[in-house]
This record gives C-alpha cells, structure tokens and sequence, in this order.
C-alpha cells in the first residue's frame, strides 16, 4: 500500500498533481506532467520516501488513441520500498520534463526512450539517439512504425530472394 | 621432435611454388579477433584450451592488417554493418570471411522483424564460408575453417587465370 500512501502526501504537497482514476490501479501512481520535476525532487528528498534509486525508465506506446506512457521504478536503499510512477504524454509532439539532473543514471534511460519512442525529454543535456545511428528515421518502437526499405544503401526489412 | 631430429642427409624436396603458396596460406589463417553478439562466446571458447584453434595454425589479431580470415560471430546490426565493411576494406589480400551463426548467414532470429539487422552478412562482403546454427558449436565451427583451409589449399594464386 506504499502506492496509496505516496500518492497522498504527494495530492496534499503538490495539489492536482496525482491523476485520479476511475478504476483505482493499485500497483503504480499516475501523475501530470506539470510538475513532475519538482515532484521527482520531492520523493528524492522527503525523509519519509527516500527515492534514492530510479531503477529504470520505460515508454510505452498503448497503441490507437492512448497516450504514451513514461514509466518510472524508483526503489529506497535505506528505506526499501519501491514504487511505480506512470505519466501519460501526448502521442503527437510527446513532451516531459526530464529528471536527468536528479538521479544522474537518468541520463542514458531518457536517451533510450527518446530513441526508440520520439518521447522528448526537456532540460535533458544531451539528448541524442543511443542506440541507433544518429541518422537513423522514425521511433522503432512505436506501434505504427514502418521499417524502412533501405539505409545507406542496405535493404533492411527484404527477406534474401 | 625427437623422431625427426638429426636423422636426415641435406635434402630437396620438389613442389609447385604454387602449391607451397595456398599449402602455406592454408596452415596459418590467422583470425580477426572481434565479435558481435552471442555467437562470439562459441568463437572464444573455440579458441580456448578444450578446443584450441591453435592446432590448425588459427591465432586471433586484433588488428585488421595482420589478419587473414574474418569470423563474423554474431548479429550484423544495421549501425556495426558499415564498421565491418571498413574492417573488412582494411584487411590486406588475401582474405577470406567466415559467416558465424544463423545471425551472419541470413538475419537469425532477427530475419522477419528486425528493423535494425541485416538480413546476412553477405549483402556487404563476400562470404566463402557459412556455418549453420544458433549458436554453433565450436566442432561446427572448426569444421567450417577446416573447409576453408580446404578452400584455401585448392588455389593457386600464381596461376594464370583460364578465359572462361
Ligand atoms: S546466431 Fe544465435 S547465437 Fe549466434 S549471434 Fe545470432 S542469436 Fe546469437
């Protein structure tokens, strides 16, 4: 029930930051992406939540009309508790703030998403491709990404005749 | 040793030069030591203690311009595929590569839906030699190099060239 508790001391310090929802998800907090960096510093710091360990970043396309999702794992080395952020982002033109500059390892997971999603993080910076060329077009992991027929003379999708 | 030390008058021994050439080629095809996925931890233990490639005359170089033989061991990514047409560019004649891996061959796992590999690395260099299997063993794989030392032994590079 850590997820309930989090997400009522985060409603009474930043009001309007907790999305709620109709069907009540207990495993994660979904929050706006207003004020999602102060936010993040608040759950690093509060001496009762102790955040000092984001675990992993993963964007998530859901596909038709949905939004994207970013997804937060932020884990407590002293007070070892976990939870799971989820913060919705629009599909056309997809913005968040980035929380590179609050837990550093943020760095290379927000280059990851941005990679594979388009998701543009702002403030990150160096936000470049990771892994893919950095000529490299479209967002791999998006549900209606078309691989290209060719890269620099390569075919890439073209099963060999 | 031993059974051959000082047991032999001054001697000739008669050979093409040719012969000797791909003969000499043959027993010493050393390997471009670098790999790119999964395949290369066969590779390695191919060139280990149990299996020793250095039987049949195969040393890893980390260098391009010390090596005769390329194995591609692993997934040719779209991003690595010009990185190993520049190695491969770089290697001094003759030189022969050896496709590792249903990776290397024809995509591997990756060959319906893999919008980042190439479907075989046979699109950009030429390929003498194409060991099956995910990963293959190191007895595949040292069969393979003992077929392009066959390959290698049959040539005969001073030849001139039949019109065909
Ligand atoms: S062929 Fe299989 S073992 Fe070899 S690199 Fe590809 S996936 Fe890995």
């Amino acid at each position: 029930m850590i997820n309930e508790q989090v997400a009522q001391k985060l409603e009474t310090q930043f009001p309007g930051a907790v999305i709620v929802q109709e069907e009540p998800v207990e495993d994660c907090i979904m929050l706006t992406s207003d004020q999602w960096q102060d936010v993040a510093k608040f759950l690093r710091d509060d001496p009762e939540l102790k955040f000092d360990s984001l675990q992993c970043i993963t964007g998530v396309d859901l596909g038709d009309e949905n939004p994207m999702d970013v997804r937060y794992n932020l884990h407590s080395m002293s007070l070892l508790h976990k939870i799971e952020i989820r913060i919705p982002v629009k599909k056309d033109n997809p913005t968040i703030p980035s929380i590179e500059k609050i837990w550093r390892i943020g760095d290379w997971f927000e280059r990851e998403v941005y990679d594979m999603y388009g998701i543009r993080f702002e403030g990150h910076r160096d936000l470049r491709r990771m892994l893919l060329p950095e000529d490299w077009e479209g967002w791999p992991l998006r549900k209606d990404y078309e691989t290209p027929q060719t890269y620099h003379g390569m075919v890439v999708p073209k099963v060999k005749s | 040793m031993g059974y051959l030390e000082h047991k032999f008058e001054d001697n000739i021994i008669v050979t093409k030069l040719d012969k000797l050439l791909s003969w000499a080629r043959s027993t010493s095809p050393w390997y471009f030591q670098f790999g790119l996925a999964c395949c290369a931890i066969e590779m390695m233990a191919a060139a280990a203690s149990r299996h020793d490639l250095e039987r049949i005359g195969m040393m890893p170089r980390s260098s391009p311009r010390q090596a005769d033989v390329m194995i591609v061991a692993g997934t040719v990514s779209i991003k690595m595929a010009e990185r190993v047409k520049r190695l491969y560019d770089q290697m001094a004649d003759p030189k022969y590569v050896i496709a590792m891996g249903s990776c290397a061959t024809s995509g591997g796992p990756y060959w319906q839906h893999g919008y980042h590999v190439l479907k075989g690395v046979d699109l950009i260099i030429p390929v003498d030699v194409y060991i099956p299997g995910c990963p293959p063993r190191p007895e595949s794989l040292i069969e393979g190099l003992i077929k392009l030392q066959e390959k290698i032994r049959g040539e005969r590079p001073l030849t001139k060239e039949k019109d065909a």
